[in-house]
């Protein structure tokens, strides 16, 4: 630690600029447009070419909201509907323009699914489930019963295109356009910090939360995102086929955009795209089977069992699985530098200040009247018995339960009303006792989620720093050579690590270890405490929970012993594990 | 007044079915954790295996509807085999996915067997129904109402009082413990299935001559048994009854005063009432994570 300690590391990483590594992407997506724009297609060919096109726009949103942020919604028709009668509505009964009509179909279908997605999304996935199935029953109601502005079942006819694409060549031309520039953006967007924290909350709720994403605006935006591109690939229908009635958008239909995306796969584009273009053409081949009613989507039903139970990851998945694993083993990490943390010191010498802290549940007193007071530097632990409150105490702090009573403060900051994701930006950093990593990434992708917590201060702008400071994270807990791996190789004294390493990443003010050593064998532990005494040399406040007396004993400065919720010793390490108290609480009394 | 008494009554038995099919999503959820889509087709295919039986094979109402319910129960070993059973160790996610893809299967197959046109049941009395005062008591929503009566006190007999009901219980409260102390999960699961599509089919088959048999019925008796459940509390067995009734009464008040295509879009906006102002519902649902 020189004189360089206040700067931000310059990266050691850097990559090509975006655009130039993906310019095949769009080289490819040009000879597209102009093949689509170029070529003669009969009336017929061009009809199942739009179809497809504006389906795929539309089966994106739900590689966005179910592929990658893992909610569902049953109402992408509707919404499909919306952005289809806004456009149709617009240019035949108005008169508006266009491109106009366009952009008020993605703002109403904007506004529609962050409204449908707050209004649930803070609850379980069944109820999003079964509101989303409901808002697509009373769309199609409105769609046929409000005769006065949406015509009813006889729809709306003579919908214009923009003056630039009157011909039906060149508009699909546009609409293949649209197709390429919204796919990429979505094939980005799990890069993204955005796409990150959509992953994380997939993988697990309770880790996101702690690791400063706010798990609740995360959602309702993959939603708001979902429903936007339903509601432009929508508008491109109308514009394409000049004609929408409410039949196109029911709920069979909505059904129809989820198979699409669980055929093709649903966590990417590509799949999306796969399965829209197979599930157009499929019953275009089998036109025989359109004669008895039913008989389709039947088939789509048992297809989506079947594809849960045998291909939960779709076409695409299956293929792009294979090429993951084989990546992960060739794609070396890159060579990090040494991981500093300079923990923020805005309040006084006490870091942790917890007064008067109690979580009942129902007339059970969990945690009652407990204060700890944590010195900022130093390893304080947390001990006591089974059922003595500890996890619970954790658990307050970090804010996944509510306090029933008294009042947190972190570094001078009062956290006791704030969200664990708000506590997690103020500089509180944790791991769980029974492992919470997001288990579809790898150990980078770990890691750099925690780096990504609001507030780092170490972190420089861009990917490549948040790279680099997760690359030295991992590097520090001694796994930077498997950086690109999946956690679900690596064995559970590393997962461990990994936890470890994802909290460091964020340089947190203060590091909440939740049982660190439960499940690690002998050897293992060794290098727990070595690692320990690295993060504690760089002046890292921890507060540990543990069972293992020797660890706890060597390692902390300063213990709290709790017993039946209550405080019953408090102080120096050694003279605490003397306390009578102490010792009866562990061994009994006489 | 009248009109009142009437609305009351037509609710309260429309709703009564709501409470039967809100039940069976309750008994599946606490046993699985995970809310069966498909709940609403149960009552749709067994109000079409009773049109099978008493109306195209013309056999007695009370042998078809015995042989309905026993098709009932192999409907629910079969939907367990082949639905929940080989995603049991998944995610909830994958499970209602596949739920809803047997909710789309089961309502097309029956549309490709019988067609768009719906379907006519005969009521089970000859007798229309009565006049008590100004009220008038159609005979098929009475039975509607004395049957669900008497299957909220079976439930409650069956689920307090006896060995089998508690090991339900136990089951869905702690899966691992249960099966420690001896109890088959996976049978306790089955059990489950067969008692909530008997259940499912019951209410079908009841309301099938109110209603048209179509193939509509179950998405629409699902949605309503849903609001229901929500309104009532998830989870929670008597929030499922109280629900189910205060939706059918909401309902009929509101298609009577307010608007007869909107009807079935009440339920949802009631649904949405709760879930903003009081998500817990009336009798609130247990839900906390451990971390």
């Amino acid at each position: 630690m020189s004189a360089s300690d206040n700067m931000i590391p310059a990266p050691a990483v850097r990559s090509k600029p975006l655009i130039i590594r993906h310019l095949p992407y769009f080289i490819g997506a040009a000879v597209l447009v102009a093949l689509a724009a170029g070529m003669q297609f009969d009336g017929y060919i061009l009809n199942i070419l739009l179809q497809a096109t504006t389906f795929s726009i539309a089966v994106f949103g739900l590689s966005v909201v179910l592929g990658l942020c893992g909610q569902i919604n049953l109402a992408q028709a509707a919404f499909f509907g919306f952005g289809a009668y806004a456009v149709g509505l617009g240019t035949a009964d108005l008169h508006l323009n266009f491109w106009l009509c366009l952009v008020g179909a993605c703002a109403i279908t904007l506004v529609a699914g962050a409204f449908l997605g707050m209004s649930t999304l803070r609850l379980g996935g069944h109820y999003l489930a079964m509101v989303t199935i409901s808002f697509q029953q009373i769309v199609t109601l409105v769609m046929i019963n409000a005769v006065g502005v949406t015509h009813g079942p006889d729809g709306v006819a003579n919908i214009r295109r923009p003056e630039l694409f009157q011909s039906s060549q060149s508009y699909l031309a546009f609409c293949v356009a649209m197709l390429a520039i919204v796919g990429y953006l979505v094939w980005h967007l799990p890069d993204t910090k955005l796409g990150r924290a959509m992953r994380a909350v997939r993988d697990n709720e309770l880790a996101a939360g702690v690791n400063g994403i706010d798990v609740f605006r995360t959602k309702v935006s993959a939603f708001a995102v979902c429903a936007v591109l339903g509601g432009l690939a929508g508008g491109l229908f109308a514009g394409g086929f000049a004609y929408v009635s409410p039949d196109q958008f029911s709920f069979a239909e909505s059904i129809q955009f989820l198979t699409m995306s669980l055929l093709g796969g649903v966590a990417s584009p590509i799949g999306s795209a796969i399965g829209t273009g197979l599930l157009i053409l499929i019953p275009e081949w089998l036109r025989f089977l359109k004669s008895v009613p039913g008989l389709y989507l039947a088939i789509y039903g048992l297809s989506v069992i079947l594809i849960i139970r045998f291909m939960p990851d779709g076409i695409w998945g299956f293929v792009s699985d294979a090429f993951t694993r084989w990546r992960a083993h060739t794609k070396a990490p890159p060579v990090a530098g040494a991981l500093l943390l300079k923990p923020a010191t805005t309040g006084g010498d006490i870091v942790l200040e917890v007064t008067g802290l109690s979580k009942h549940f129902g007339g059970l007193k969990a945690v009652d009247g407990v204060d700890i007071a944590v010195k900022r530097g130093s390893v304080h632990a947390l001990i006591g018995p089974n059922g003595s409150g500890k996890t619970t105490t954790l658990n307050v702090l970090s804010g996944l339960y509510k306090a029933t009573a008294g009042r947190i403060v972190l570094d001078g900051t009062d956290i006791t009303g704030m969200a664990p994701h708000q506590r997690t930006a103020a500089g509180l950093g944790r791991t769980f006792q029974n492992i919470r990593l997001f288990r579809s990434m790898t150990a980078l992708e770990n890691v750099e989620i925690g780096a990504e917590r609001p507030g780092n201060t170490m972190i420089g702008k861009g990917d490549d720093a948040l790279t680099e400071r997760a690359m030295e994270a991992l590097t520090f807990v001694g796994l930077g050579n498997r950086a690109n791996e999946l956690i679900s190789s690596f064995s559970y004294g590393h997962q461990r690590l990994i936890e470890i390493a994802r909290a460091l990443a964020s340089n947190p003010t203060l590091l909440l270890l939740d049982e660190p050593a439960a499940g690690l064998n002998s050897t293992e532990k060794l290098e727990l405490h070595e690692l320990l005494k690295r993060i504690a040399a760089q002046g890292l406040t921890i507060l540990i929970i543990d069972h293992d007396m020797t660890l706890v004993s060597e390692a902390a400065q300063h213990i709290t012993v709790l017993n039946f919720g209550r405080r019953i010793a408090d102080g120096e390490s050694m003279a605490v594990l003397r306390h009578p108290d102490v010792v009866s609480a562990y061994l009994g009394s006489e | 007044m009248d009109l009142v008494l009437q609305l009351l009554f037509t609710g309260i038995g429309i709703g009564a079915v709501y409470a039967l099919v809100a039940l069976g999503f309750v008994l599946i959820f606490r046993a699985t954790n995970v809310v069966n889509f498909a709940q609403g087709e149960f009552s749709m295919v067994a109000a079409y295996l009773m049109v099978v039986f008493s109306v195209d094979l013309g056999w007695p109402y009370w042998l078809s509807f015995l042989i309905a319910l026993a098709g009932m129960a192999l409907f629910g070993v079969i939907f367990n085999l082949g639905v929940y059973y080989p995603l049991r160790h998944r995610t909830y996610l994958p499970v209602i996915i596949a739920t809803i893809g047997a909710s789309i299967l089961l309502s097309n197959s029956v549309l490709a067997i019988y067609g768009p046109q719906p379907q006519v049941l005969q009521g089970w009395f000859d007798t229309p129904g009565i006049q008590l005062g100004p009220v008038y008591l159609d005979s098929q929503y009475l039975l509607i109402i004395g049957v669900t009566i008497l299957l909220v006190l079976f439930n409650f007999w069956f689920f307090e009082k006896t060995l089998l009901g508690k090991k339900l219980q136990a089951t869905s409260q702690d899966k691992e413990m249960a099966s420690l102390l001896g109890i088959s999960v996976s049978t306790m699961i089955m059990i489950t299935f067969i008692y909530s599509a008997v259940l499912g089919g019951l209410a079908g088959i009841l309301v099938a001559p109110v209603l048209f048999v179509s193939i509509q019925m179950g998405s629409t008796i699902a949605l309503k048994a849903f609001a229901a459940t929500i309104i009532g509390g998830f989870g929670d067995v008597a929030g499922a009854i109280v629900g189910g009734l205060a939706l059918g009464v909401i309902e009929t008040f509101g298609a009577a005063y307010i608007s007869v295509p909107y009807k079935d879009g009440f339920a949802f906006l009631v649904l949405i009432a709760f879930l903003v102002f009081r998500p817990q519902g009336i009798f609130g649902e247990r839900v906390a994570e451990k971390a």
